[in-house]
């Protein structure tokens, strides 16, 4: 953040007095609407009921299953998800090969496929009619409608985004030091352990916070492989679902505040960690073929 | 080319095609796989039939809508977050995230909360005779609301390294704040906009979670393609479910070639040796 500019002769663009204070109260009224409007009903509505109400869903032997199990998923996924990123970024950025671009967009794709196509694509891997689905069941193994299946789903989902903060950044730190370390004896993974790490850890949690939220809110994609069964393969998000078909709103909501209490949380820890420099390096170079920047 | 002296190539490289080939591919290659076996005729059957086709209608036209109104909100907001300083400011910045970081499954019932006929904005609403839950007004708020950051993360770096010589040039040579705006500025952000812009409509195209609980999920007026998709697969007709999404498959990878071709396009005006 660099230090407001006081004094500048001719005022920028957009800087009369009138249309300045316009712009800001147009944009602030709106974004109380949109954006802070939900958080705060979320919090009205959890304890319309009183606080008994909301502790008694908190409590609840099925809210209970459906937060460890979300956390289960988040437990699993994000370690093999931030293993994968951290992986694609040093073998995208520490080395030139071909189809490079192509491996970077599809580590992309994730991003913009619909999470219920996603749901569905499982299904057509894992399920009864899917490629593996027989096979499974011959042999008892239940993937979809069961734990691993929403772990999956949940991986699809989140797999660029580890790489995504971490690809930019190791791009624009270049190789030296790490040639530099392997030149004068270093091992792979001491290079890895003592120079990069320390050098990316910030966008590395970055990385590892964002993928965490997406994991314990994910919906769609979830809710097509878990079979939506209570109390066994429901998540938070999917119980939420329920709750609320089920006419329990206030129920709906209290378990809804868990989320958002962890989404406000994972906003401080964003802010947190861009203050130390993480996010930075800007999306766009995730784009690009790093091979026209050195020419 | 110099030659590579790190380590590590196989390990990494190796790591990362298996993932990607087992979480990303393989999936996605069933889903065409399984499409592709419906047959010509079958396929275009389903993924023309008119319930289809009215769920692409209010998709798409939603998506729209709700890029367009993005758009103008999502500048304003960057623009005021990079030019003004006001108390809070940092507050907003912070803000802006929220629709990335909370659940879909929360937006929507928070949204549906807010907007039915007794919420707080429903009512309001209500009496002025506008009906916004369960209604198309509806997808298209869930929808705003899930993708406006798209817009915003992507203009604000461009807008904050605008060089001001650029502007101050142009107002010593006597141009409005308006003409400068729309000769000098606008032409640079406009290659981030369309990236945003192209981010944003992939992303409402592709939304579920937020959009059940607000849409009245009628067929014919108020289903959402992902919903249709839904709903093929809790009646068992796979095939159906696989063609559906196959056409949402397909839009996202178009949307994504477009995107990167535009993000590579806004990397000519961004990328500072």
């Amino acid at each position: 953040m660099s230090t407001p500019v006081t004094r500048r002769k001719p005022p920028r663009v957009g800087d009369q007095p009138l249309f300045r204070r316009a712009l800001i109260g147009i944009v602030l009224v709106l974004g109380a609407f949109l954006i802070l409007a939900p958080l705060i009903i979320i919090g009205v509505e959890a304890f319309a009921k009183g606080w008994q109400v909301y502790r008694d869903t908190i409590t609840h032997p099925d809210t209970r299953h459906a937060i460890m199990l979300t956390v289960l998923a988040a437990l699993v996924a994000v370690p093999i998800n931030t293993a994968f990123g951290v992986a694609a970024a040093w073998a995208i950025t520490k080395f030139d090969f071909r189809g490079k671009r192509f491996l970077l967009v599809v580590i992309e794709i994730p991003f913009s496929v619909s999470p219920i196509v996603a749901g569905v694509a499982y299904l057509f891997v894992y399920g009864l009619q899917g490629i593996f689905g027989p096979v499974l069941d011959e042999y008892g193994i239940k993937i979809l409608f069961a734990i691993p299946g929403i772990i999956l789903a949940s991986m699809f989902v989140t797999a660029p985004f580890v790489a995504r903060e971490l690809i930019p950044l190791m791009q624009a730190q270049g190789r030296d030091l790490e040639e530099a370390a392997t030149s004068l004896g270093a091992s792979g993974w001491r290079t890895f352990f003592s120079v990069t790490l320390p050098n990316i850890k910030w966008a590395l949690l970055y990385g590892v916070v964002l993928c965490n939220a997406r994991v314990m809110g994910e919906f769609g994609a979830v809710s097509v492989v878990s079979g939506n069964i209570r109390g066994q393969t429901n998540t938070l998000p999917l119980h939420i679902e329920l709750l609320y078909h089920d006419y329990q709103a206030a129920g709906a909501f209290a378990s809804a505040s868990i989320l958002a209490l962890i989404a406000v949380f994972t906003i401080i820890a964003k802010v947190a960690l861009e203050r130390q420099g993480a996010g930075r390096v800007r999306r766009p170079a995730l784009a690009a073929n790093p091979a026209e920047k050195t020419s | 080319m110099r030659r590579n002296v790190l380590p590590g190539l196989p390990l990494s490289l190796g790591v990362t095609l298996f993932y990607v080939g087992l979480i990303v591919v393989l999936p996605l290659a069933a889903l065409v796989f399984k499409a592709a076996s419906l047959g010509p005729e079958d396929y275009w059957r389903i993924v023309s039939s008119s319930r289809a086709l009215a769920s692409y209608r209010v998709t798409v036209l939603s998506a729209l809508g709700a890029t367009v109104f993005n758009l103008f909100f999502g500048l304003a907001l960057a623009w005021v977050l990079t030019r003004y300083r006001f108390p809070g400011w940092r507050i907003v910045d912070a803000m802006v995230d929220l629709p990335f970081a909370l659940p879909t499954a929360v937006a929507g019932i928070a949204l549906t909360a807010l907007f039915t006929t007794n919420g707080w904005f429903g009512s309001i609403l209500g009496d002025l005779g506008i009906k916004v839950a369960y209604t198309p007004l509806g997808i298209m708020i869930a929808m705003c609301f899930t993708s406006l950051p798209f817009i915003v993360r992507t203009v604000q770096p461009v807008l904050e390294d605008l060089d001001p010589a650029l502007e101050e040039a142009a107002q010593s040579l006597g141009g409005s704040d308006w003409a400068i705006f729309r000769k000098v500025i606008l032409p640079l952000l406009t290659p981030a906009l369309l990236a945003g812009v192209s981010l944003s409509f992939a992303r409402a195209l592709g939304e579920f979670g937020a959009i059940i609980f607000i849409a009245g999920n009628q067929p014919m007026s108020t289903e959402i393609t992902a919903l249709l998709i839904f709903i093929r697969l809790e009646e068992y007709d796979y095939q159906a479910a696989a063609a559906i999404a196959s056409v949402l498959l397909l839009t996202a990878f178009f949307m994504l070639a477009l995107t990167n071709w535009m993000q590579s396009r806004a990397l000519r005006y961004t990328v500072r040796s």
